[in-house]
């Protein structure tokens, strides 16, 4: 195909914008689903509204994320320097845990698939909502039971497990409040499964009509995917921490020696969830990656159906592979072995994955809009914590750095380096649809910035640290680390400055940016082409009829409404 | 589809929904998957269930000999004629016969609640004798170690399956409420069938439950 | 001794280290590869074709498939980690294999100490001697909760469980000091639960283990106590200053009244001092947990001895 100059694409079609029939006085569409109910308060908090809900998550992860992060950066400040610095070793133990646990359960689960997830999947399919609204909002509820259990925790004795709960330890050797924030992530548990259930249910039944599988946004079959891993691993987490809270409580016997129990039943009952969690992790990160990549390139992505049924292989070989966790643990030579092997193979569709977006980026016609720097960092990071995972998965190495300070970097790298990066960059795409308002260029750049290098600070400083020898889940350490250990710490202010001038930044384009219209990025999926900027509270006047893919850039050129932020001119509505 | 939603638009429809046959496909694609993560919920303690049995069946043929199977027969029975009383009723729906309907989820509850008053008694049996789980086991006749172990398992894996008859029989006397008002009827019964397709599991996990735990002797 | 050690490992002294390292570094070198041809590929792209003023309107010129591409990206990595997982798994091979001529050394894990007995009877806390090129198999077990063995410059590490027995093995290959630690969390003083690896010539541990046998020798029991003290762990959890930790103070016990848990009153005598050492759980201490660990078997009397006497020299009956 040779380059094609503007004049020749006029002829062309050329996708839709929604126009809102009618504007308020700062120029927002009317009806908006922000204002619906007259905007009240317990309109909101009795809301079926998809949109609305997505956007009650989003307040109470985001504080949970700034919570968690706290933790973070007191565990960073202990870590400065060996021996005592600002807490002994039984808050330190209780810092990390709950640092763990609250951004595992209560920030990164829910992030992706209960906040952007529920903003955007029914608007990509066409749909007027998902499938069950008073289960989605059920949901909501039962997060905040859930949040409320581990806070209870928190303010009592908190727990000093780990956020892995290994037993013994957790089922006698611990005397903190245990109990309460493993029942907290029992009821999480089920937030998880409704939301799961409901997307696997909208995505089959809700699809406006032209909406094949195929024309599906990559960003749907990713949740698609990760929706099938809450709907079968989590129930088994569920089981598991009941059987915790019940040999904590009464005693029975499963995991507990004494009583001809197996503690390492436990490490299999647990990891049989957790490993799949951290696809349900990653999953809708790379979604929002194939979105974000293809928009900012301006191009049609490269492989829709590998990146697409990549998702999927992930999702079922991911069930398969949990005890390369406990390689240490005095499995039998042969389980090791096979979940070595299953490992890597559970790499390729990664890999695959990395490879299409990388080659999406050829011949593309790419603007640095900030959710693009965010995508960006992404590949970045993700390829280097994804890497490291080859580590982990071969034997031998996994035995000198298991349960160091390698793992650790390892989990950052693709949690926060892949995943939060994947999720703020979708905030930042999706925030003008969600408010129909453009935050500060300057400063989300900066804070960018800030975020990307405080990041590498703290995070690659561990590898080393963990090739070194040193331990995880240390309140202090041997001399020889302080240097690296200062390095990482000093990092982690910076990431965390950048991560405050981040929320700052987003919440003042909220409330008082510049008002945009439907489609300023120029994107072609149908949220952006059909509906205002808030869309309306039921999505669509009327359901679109799907005639193209969603990133068919290279038959239409979307009309871009109003100016995004960077280099390009806003397109001139074509002539009729 | 546009055309449906202009002529056919009944009270029970959502708006959501295009139709009414989008709508109860939903729901019991919704139940379906709800159901496997009942089945994997209950799948975690099968799995602990037979890991123990393999390491310990000595445990498991001893404890497992004090149970008294005849009861464990008898709630075999109510439970599968419920399903099929149930199953009678969302087809009493379907042929528009709304008293029989309701007939028959009365009759649903009935065994079910029968259900209870067995479990009841096994329960407060087990209890006064101190056949208990972990700690609280305090029960001398049985001659290996760690019987204790196997109840458990038994308290564990009937508790959870008689918290879901509980849910179930308050789900059911919703439904005959509802189907006594006549809210139901041959065009609309979704949330009766979908209840069904739930009642049968709890049917059928009992099913399991009852020869690993009463038959094993 | 330290000439072995890298930018990313820590010395290797062991046998089996080398083949671990090569490894590592062979996966280190895949991932610089891949790492640089994703970011350098990204950055050629961005920067080449970076949206110019004006060009909005230009329709997407690059490919949208490939199938021999897609083929070769699936293929060769596949290729790569089917070596990676080979090589990987016969070095754990190696780990897990254990030589039949090893010398045979029981090590226990308990909140927050190592402990180690030698065939020839010596036992030692939170420090392993051994004698350098020869085989030594660890039969590790743990007395509460999971631990895990670990010394990063032999490239070992082993989870220590509380019911049932597990392996490690290795062959020092250098002379010097290790760091041993514990690397599976076990609560309070997890990081604590360090100690050393002193690696002997044939000679040296010889000597050793003739000097530990005599051990104490020609020294003031109390100060030999005071040895004790530190090496066998009392340290961890017993303060010499009056500040509480795990368990009480040492400093003015000794002949004073000690209010037990069930309210009752006994007077720290030396039977006392004996007894909470074997027996600890048989009186507690009132405002403190049972978890003491017991000494039975891992204290010669002689030892007890010097204890007892070096907790009467701190603040005793005097004050
Ligand atoms: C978002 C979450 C996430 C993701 C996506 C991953 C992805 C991977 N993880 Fe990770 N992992 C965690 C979160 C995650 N992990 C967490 C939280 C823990 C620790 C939990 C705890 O103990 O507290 C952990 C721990 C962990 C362990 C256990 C370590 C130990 O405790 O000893 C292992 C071992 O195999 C492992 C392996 C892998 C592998 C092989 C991948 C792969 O999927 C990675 C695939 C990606 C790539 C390979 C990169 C892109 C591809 C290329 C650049 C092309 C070239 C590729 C090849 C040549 C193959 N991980
Ligand atoms: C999504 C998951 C997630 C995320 C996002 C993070 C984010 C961070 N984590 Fe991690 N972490 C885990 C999941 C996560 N973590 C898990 C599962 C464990 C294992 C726990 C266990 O062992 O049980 C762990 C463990 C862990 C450890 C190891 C502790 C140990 O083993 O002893 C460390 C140490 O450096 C660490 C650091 C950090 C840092 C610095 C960040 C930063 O990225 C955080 C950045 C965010 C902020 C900083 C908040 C925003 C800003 C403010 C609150 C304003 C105030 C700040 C300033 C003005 C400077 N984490
Ligand atoms: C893991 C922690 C731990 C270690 C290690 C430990 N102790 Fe203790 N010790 C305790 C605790 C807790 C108590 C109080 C509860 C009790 O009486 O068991 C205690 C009580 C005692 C007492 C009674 C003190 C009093 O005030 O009455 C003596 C004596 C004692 N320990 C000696 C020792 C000696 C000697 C060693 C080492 C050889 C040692 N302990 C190692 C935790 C420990
Ligand atoms: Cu013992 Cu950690
Ligand atoms: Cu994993």
């Amino acid at each position: 195909m040779s380059e094609q100059t503007r004049s020749a694409a006029a002829e062309l079609p050329r996708s839709a914008v929604a126009v809102p029939e009618r504007t308020d006085e700062n120029g927002l569409p009317r009806p908006n689903f922000l204002r619906d109910g007259g905007g009240t308060l317990w309109s909101w908090l009795t809301t079926l509204d998809h949109k609305r809900i997505g956007i009650l998550y989003m307040i109470m992860v985001m504080l949970f994320f700034f919570v968690g992060g706290l933790f973070a950066l007191l565990v960073r400040l202990e870590l400065f320097a060996p021996g005592e610095q600002f807490f002994g070793p039984d808050t330190y133990n209780r810092l990390f845990t709950l640092h763990g646990a609250v951004m595992i359960f209560l920030f990164i689960i829910p992030s992706i698939p209960a906040i952007l997830g529920n903003f955007v999947l029914p608007l990509q399919i066409g749909a007027k909502d998902v499938a069950f609204p008073r289960l989605n909002l059920a949901s909501w509820y039962i997060y905040m039971i859930g949040a409320i259990f581990a806070l209870y925790s928190l303010v009592t004795n908190a727990a000093d497990t780990g956020w892995t709960f290994y037993t013994p330890y957790s089922s006698s050797g611990s005397d903190t409040a245990v109990i309460s924030i493993t029942l907290g992530a029992f009821i999480l548990g089920f937030s998880s499964i409704f939301t799961g259930l409901n997307f696997i249910v909208t995505v089959h039944k809700m699809r406006a009509p032209g909406m094949t599988w195929f024309k599906l946004p990559l960003m749907v079959w990713a949740l698609y995917a990760t929706a099938i891993i809450q709907v079968l691993a989590t129930p088994v987490l569920g089981i598991t921490l009941l059987l915790l809270v019940l040999e904590r409580a009464f005693g029975v016997g499963i995991f507990d020696p004494a009583m001809g129990g197996d503690p390492v039943l436990f490490q299999h009952f647990f990891w049989f969830y957790s490993h799949p969690a951290v696809y349900i992790m990653i999953l809708p990160g790379m979604g929002i990656i194939s979105e974000l990549i293809t928009t900012f390139s301006h191009r049609n992505i490269f492989g829709y159906k590998f990146i697409a049924f990549s998702s999927l292989a992930i999702a079922l070989v991911s069930f398969l592979v949990w005890g390369h966790h406990m390689f240490t643990s005095g499995q039998s030579e042969f389980a090791v072995m096979l979940f070595s092997f299953l490992t890597f193979m559970v790499a390729i569709p990664s890999a695959i994955k990395v490879f299409n977006w990388t080659t999406t980026l050829y011949k593309g016609s790419i603007s640095f809009s900030v959710p693009m720097l965010y995508a960006l960092s992404f590949l970045f990071m993700f390829t280097i914590g994804g890497l490291t995972g080859l580590f982990l998965g071969a034997l031998s190495v996994d035995v000198h750095v298991h349960d160091t300070y390698f793992v650790v970097a390892h989990f950052h790298y693709v949690m926060v380096g892949g995943t939060v990066m994947a999720f703020i960059g979708g905030l930042h795409y999706w925030w003008p649809k969600m408010f129909g308002r453009m935050y500060n260029r300057t400063s989300a750049v900066a804070a960018w910035a800030l975020v990307f290098v405080g990041f590498n600070m703290t995070f690659f400083a561990q590898f080393i640290l963990g090739t070194q020898g040193m331990p995880r889940r240390y309140w202090t350490y041997p001399e020889q680390f302080q240097s690296l250990h200062g390095f990482s710490s000093s990092g982690s202010l910076v990431m965390g400055l950048g991560f405050l001038i981040m929320g700052v930044t987003l919440l003042a384009g909220a409330l008082r940016g510049r008002v945009v219209g439907s489609n300023p990025w120029g994107s072609l999926t149908l949220e952006w082409t059909h509906a205002t900027s808030p869309p309306e509270p039921h999505n669509y006047p009327n359901t679109p009829v799907v005639e193209n893919g969603p990133y068919d850039f290279d038959k239409l050129v979307p009309r871009v409404d109003a100016p995004g932020e960077p280099g390009p001119e806003p397109e001139p509505a074509p002539a009729k | 589809m546009a055309d449906a939603e202009a002529a056919e638009h009944p009270k029970y429809l959502q708006h959501h929904f295009s139709d009414a046959a989008q709508q109860r496909e939903s729901s019991k694609l919704g139940m379906w998957i709800f159901l496997v993560t009942e089945v994997l919920f209950f799948g975690g303690l099968f799995t602990g269930y037979a890991i123990y049995h393999s390491w310990y069946p000595e445990i498991f043929h001893a404890a497992s000999r004090v149970l008294d199977w005849r009861l464990g027969m008898v709630n075999t029975f109510i439970l599968i004629t419920s399903s099929l009383t149930f199953a009678l009723a969302i087809r009493m729906l379907q042929v528009d016969r709304v008293k029989a309907a309701v007939w028959n989820l009365a009759a649903t509850f009935a065994l079910a609640g029968g259900f209870m008053v067995i479990k009841y008694i096994e329960y407060s049996h087990k209890f006064h004798v101190g056949q208990l789980p972990g700690k609280f086991y305090s029960y001398g006749g049985i001659d290996v170690a760690n019987p204790h172990v196997f109840f458990s398992f038994y308290f564990m894996m009937t508790g959870l399956h008689g918290l879901h008859v509980l849910v179930g029989m308050g789900v059911i006397l919703w439904l005959l409420i509802r189907t006594a008002r006549g809210r139901f009827g041959a065009s609309y019964h979704n949330p009766v069938e979908v209840a069904g397709l739930y009642w049968h599991l709890v049917d059928l996990v009992w099913i399991f439950l009852f020869p690993l735990l009463y038959l094993i002797a | 001794m330290d000439t072995t050690a890298t930018f990313w490992m820590p010395p290797s002294a062991s046998t089996t280290a080398g083949d671990v390292d090569s490894l590592f570094y062979f996966l280190l070198w895949v991932s610089v590869f891949f790492f640089a041809l994703i970011v350098g590929l990204s950055i050629l792209f961005i920067t080449k074709w970076r949206r110019r003023k004006g060009d909005t309107g230009r329709l997407d010129t690059g490919p949208t498939k490939n199938t021999l591409l897609e083929v070769a990206w699936i293929v060769i990595p596949t290729i790569i980690v089917v070596i990676i997982f080979v090589w990987g798994f016969r070095g754990y091979m190696n780990l897990s294999v254990i030589p039949a001529n090893a010398m045979e050394v029981k090590v226990t894990g308990q909140q927050w100490f190592w402990s180690f007995q030698y065939p020839e009877g010596a036992s030692t806390v939170n420090e392993l001697v051994v004698p350098v090129d020869t085989p030594v198999k660890l039969t590790l077990s743990s007395q509460d909760v999971i631990h895990a063995f670990y010394v990063p410059s032999f490239r070992i590490k082993r989870d220590v469980l509380p019911n049932r027995y597990q392996f490690a093995w290795f062959e020092a290959t250098h002379t010097g000091e290790y760091d041993l630690f514990c690397a599976e969390y076990c609560g309070s003083k997890h990081s604590q639960m360090t100690g050393t690896v002193r690696v002997l010539s044939g000679a040296d541990y010889k000597a050793w283990l003739e000097g530990a046998a005599l051990a104490g020798e020609g020294m003031a029991p109390a100060e030999y106590g005071g040895r004790l003290y530190e090496s066998k762990a009392c340290v961890t959890c017993h303060s010499l200053d009056g500040t509480p930790g795990n368990g009480p103070s040492f400093l003015g016990v000794f002949g004073h009244e000690v209010t037990l848990e069930d309210g009752s009153t006994v007077i720290a005598d030396e039977n006392y001092i004996r007894e909470s050492i074997l027996n600890p759980k048989a009186k507690l201490v009132a405002g403190y947990q049972a978890v003491m660990p017991t000494y039975q078997g891992l204290l010669s009397d002689g030892e007890i001895d010097a204890l007892v006497a070096f907790i009467k020299s701190v603040g005793g009956e005097g004050e």
